[in-house]
């Protein structure tokens, strides 16, 4: 049956059809609908682990009992997974498993640009480029079979635009493959140096024999167009070139990307007088390519940062380029992600905003948007679990500085989940003088509304036990611990004072669950009015002071009722109050919803 | 044939990507190869969004390029303009005359342009239809995007298409007459 699916969908789809058993990731864009699809299929067991790290290693347990097992994660996940990942390598696997990397060329939601097909090469593992939706889910099911053939985690890479682009899918029934017989192997299982060298020659053997694969390879294809002009291209590079050169180019579409085919390579450069190279990022087969000793342009014509869209291929290749109309500027205002109405955070950036001495550490997550502005509450974001650890090291530098800043770490519950937990244990038993804030909006925000250890529901959708924030901070060790609600301003600026002026490591938790999350039981039992009710502004009392734009809610909207008056836009408006309580006019006041 | 471009650009909350989805879901129907793509990532509300539909015997890459695209609908004034770049020479325009404020605007520190209709239509073949006021009038502001579906299909020439039964098969049922209604009124505009 054919369906129009975006890769995700097709990657979902293909684990099925490959009959997966177990699939565990960490919500990441452009990754992160792969799962909320696969988890759909009961067949599957499907869950977020509270980072890549154990999800990979969770991969490798269930490949080592015996079923098809799938990790998934963006492109930063990997770094967090490549501990058990260089080492699953060497120990291989028994049912075959997979690991999904989606890389961001573009950097559209991400905080680098890492070409991941850097760790095929770093791990010594077979990597597979998928180019559209169909072949996503064939080449899945391919990865599979060559897992197990060459006993080995094989990486699939992904990126932005294969994941979220549609194309038409033919979609096939599940394979019930036969569960492998889990055997007790020490020396496979368990590498001690005695048993890791020789481990190590059986992945290079395996890979030495991959190269052969590479060469027969179905997913390595020379199209020959008779043409002096050669292009050598993987993943969405390939369909833009062909887009846009058609048949004035042959083509070596590359899909298993490692190892390459070094004989198909060379047979292919002998059909053509230029050879190009089009890839996204890093010039990584053109290296390697060059030390194969065979001319290849790529880097010197094409940029190594962003997308390589078929622009530049038009504008590189055929020194064409089309007519264009350029917008007038002056027509334009960006429209710059912000904090939603009603969104939990608000009120803590708020707070925090007012006082100018304090660095703030933040983190991954909607919350970085509290550098922004109109807060401009931020000082560094590195990674996930940064803001716990980062702060530590800040606070230990200014002590030998002399720099009397007090740090402040800022963290969402998802990430202080995911990588906060070590960082906060740190803080304790090296004893910083931080004050840290964990935001518990009770959801994985951002990547849009996954389910974390905090939030009362699984992946597959059941009831599942609530980590208790507070009770998990105390237990690493933190005595001073208060939690407030960020929505009333003089409670959270109340907590903040205490948590900066109290000596030794202190933590604030914010808990107001996320306008966009579906609460559960416990969310309603706790929050009975969240949610229930909307400001306005009276423009008789309002004198256009714009205090309350400092609150940055898109729901208030100055000029928008009366000029120079602040208005509230009411179908945005989620009744949060934290404007209310900044305007010292009281012009703003509540009225039931629906009034 | 040679592949069609269609982008469609509008505020997150506006409903594009509904509409992109009962676009494409008609074309693979009619035989049509079909390519999407969006970029989605941050969920918060009220940013630009960006729909490529290309369709066609074959089609590669599912990105359009500056200054190719058959048609732009834009679900926003402002976003017709943003995204007037990709427009081809000789292409079309159907804009819903709506204004979504951008949050510099929000909070005062900027002022929604002026005339920015006036200006596309300087510059294109623009239809504008108020598909907000329309959609209320119909007893749904929700249906504004199929409105604009509705012209889209008709400036395309793509009416022979059986998009009531595409409506039909991918809305929800107690949406569906509503829907096929705002359809119809969509085409009719253009």
């Amino acid at each position: 049956m054919k369906k129009l699916m975006t890769g995700n969908e097709a990657a979902a789809q293909g684990a099925w059809e490959a009959g997966v058993k177990f699939a565990a990731g960490y919500p990441g864009t452009p990754s992160t609908e792969i799962l909320e699809n696969l988890s759909k299929h009961k067949e599957v067991h499907s869950e977020w682990a509270p980072n890549e790290k154990t999800a990979v290693e969770s991969v490798s347990g269930a490949s080592l009992a015996g079923v098809r097992s799938l990790a998934t994660m963006k492109h930063v996940g990997l770094n967090v997974a490549a501990d058990p990942l260089f080492t699953f390598a060497y120990t291989g696997v028994n049912g075959g498993a997979v690991i999904i990397t989606a890389d961001e060329p573009g950097m559209f939601s991400s905080q680098n640009e890492q070409d991941n097909r850097n760790y095929a090469r770093a791990a010594h593992i077979i990597m597979l480029e998928p180019s559209n939706s169909h072949e996503t889910k064939e080449m899945l099911k391919d990865a599979f079979e060559l897992s197990e053939k060459y006993d080995m985690p094989v990486l699939f890479r992904m990126t932005t635009r294969v994941c979220h682009s549609k194309s038409i899918v033919d979609c096939d029934e599940r394979i019930e493959v036969k569960d492998k017989e889990y055997v007790k192997d020490p020396a496979k299982h368990i590498p001690l140096p005695a048993f890791a060298g020789k481990l190590q020659q059986k992945l290079f053997k395996n890979m030495d024999e991959a190269v052969e694969e590479s060469n027969n390879s179905k997913w390595n294809i020379i199209e020959d167009n008779n043409s002096d002009i050669g292009i050598i291209a993987s993943g969405i590079a390939y369909e833009h070139a062909k887009e846009v050169l058609g048949d004035k180019a042959s083509y070596l579409k590359i899909g298993m990307s490692y190892p390459l085919p070094e004989k198909k390579i060379k047979e292919f450069a002998k059909l053509v007088d230029k050879l190009y190279v089009i890839e996204e990022n890093d010039p990584i087969m053109e290296t390697e390519i060059k030390a194969m000793g065979i001319d290849v342009i790529g880097k010197d014509l094409f940029p190594q940062a962003g997308e390589m869209l078929p622009n530049l291929i038009r504008e590189k290749l055929l020194d064409e380029s089309f007519e264009v109309q350029e917008p007038e500027d002056d027509k334009l205002i960006n429209r710059p992600p912000s904090l939603c109405a009603g969104c939990p955070h608000r009120g803590l950036f708020y707070t925090l905003s007012k006082d100018k001495d304090l660095v703030i550490y933040s983190d991954i997550g909607c919350y970085t948007l509290g550098a922004t502005a109109p807060y401009n509450a931020g000082d560094a974001v590195l990674c996930m679990g940064a803001s716990i650890s980062g702060a530590h090291g800040m606070a230990k530098g200014f002590e030998k500085t002399g720099n009397p800043k007090k740090v402040v770490g800022v963290i969402g519950d998802s990430t202080f989940f995911h990588s906060g937990m070590t960082s906060l244990l740190d803080v304790v038993y090296n004893n910083s003088d931080v004050c840290l804030v964990i935001l518990d909006n009770r959801i994985t925000g951002m990547t849009g509304h996954q389910e974390n250890p905090g939030t009362g529901f699984n992946l597959m959708g059941e009831v599942a036990p609530t980590a208790d924030i507070e009770n998990i901070v105390k237990a690493l060790g933190v005595e001073n611990v208060r939690t407030v609600n960020p929505n009333n301003l003089e409670e959270t600026s109340e907590a903040i004072k205490w948590g900066t002026e109290t000596e030794g490591p202190t933590v604030v938790i914010t808990r107001w669950p996320c306008a966009l999350k579906r609460f559960s039981q416990e969310d309603i039992e706790e929050f009975p009015e969240m949610y229930s009710v909307k400001c306005q502004v009276d423009t008789d009392k309002c004198v256009g002071c714009k205090l309350c734009l400092k609150s940055g809610c898109p729901a208030l909207a100055f000029n928008s009722t009366v000029e120079n008056k602040s208005g509230i836009l009411e179908e945005n408006c989620l009744g949060c109050q934290v404007c209310l309580q900044i305007c010292p006019m009281n012009a703003i006041s509540v009225v039931e919803k629906g009034v | 044939m040679e592949t069609r471009n269609i982008l469609l650009t509008g505020v997150g909350g506006q409903g594009t990507i509904t509409a992109a989805k009962l676009l494409t879901q008609g074309l693979m129907e009619e035989g049509y190869d079909v390519k999407m793509s969006e970029i989605h990532g941050m969920s918060q509300r009220g940013g630009t969004v960006l729909s490529q539909i290309k369709y066609g015997d074959k089609v590669y890459s599912p990105v359009i390029e500056k200054g190719s695209a058959d048609l732009i609908v834009a679900f926003e004034i402002m976003e017709a303009m943003r995204y007037l770049d990709y427009l081809k020479p000789g292409g079309k325009i159907v804009v819903n005359d709506t204004i979504i404020w951008p949050l510099p605007v929000i909070i005062g520190a900027q002022k929604y342009p002026d005339d920015i209709l006036k200006s596309l239509e300087d510059k294109a073949d623009v239809t504008s239809i108020n598909a907000t006021e329309l959609a209320e009038e119909l007893g749904n502001p929700k249906v504004m995007n199929t409105i604009l579906l509705g012209s889209l299909i008709k400036s395309m020439d793509l009416t022979d298409i059986n998009w009531e039964q595409i409506i039909r098969d991918n809305l929800k049922p107690e949406f569906v007459e509503q829907n096929i209604v705002a359809l119809q009124r969509g085409i009719n505009l253009v």
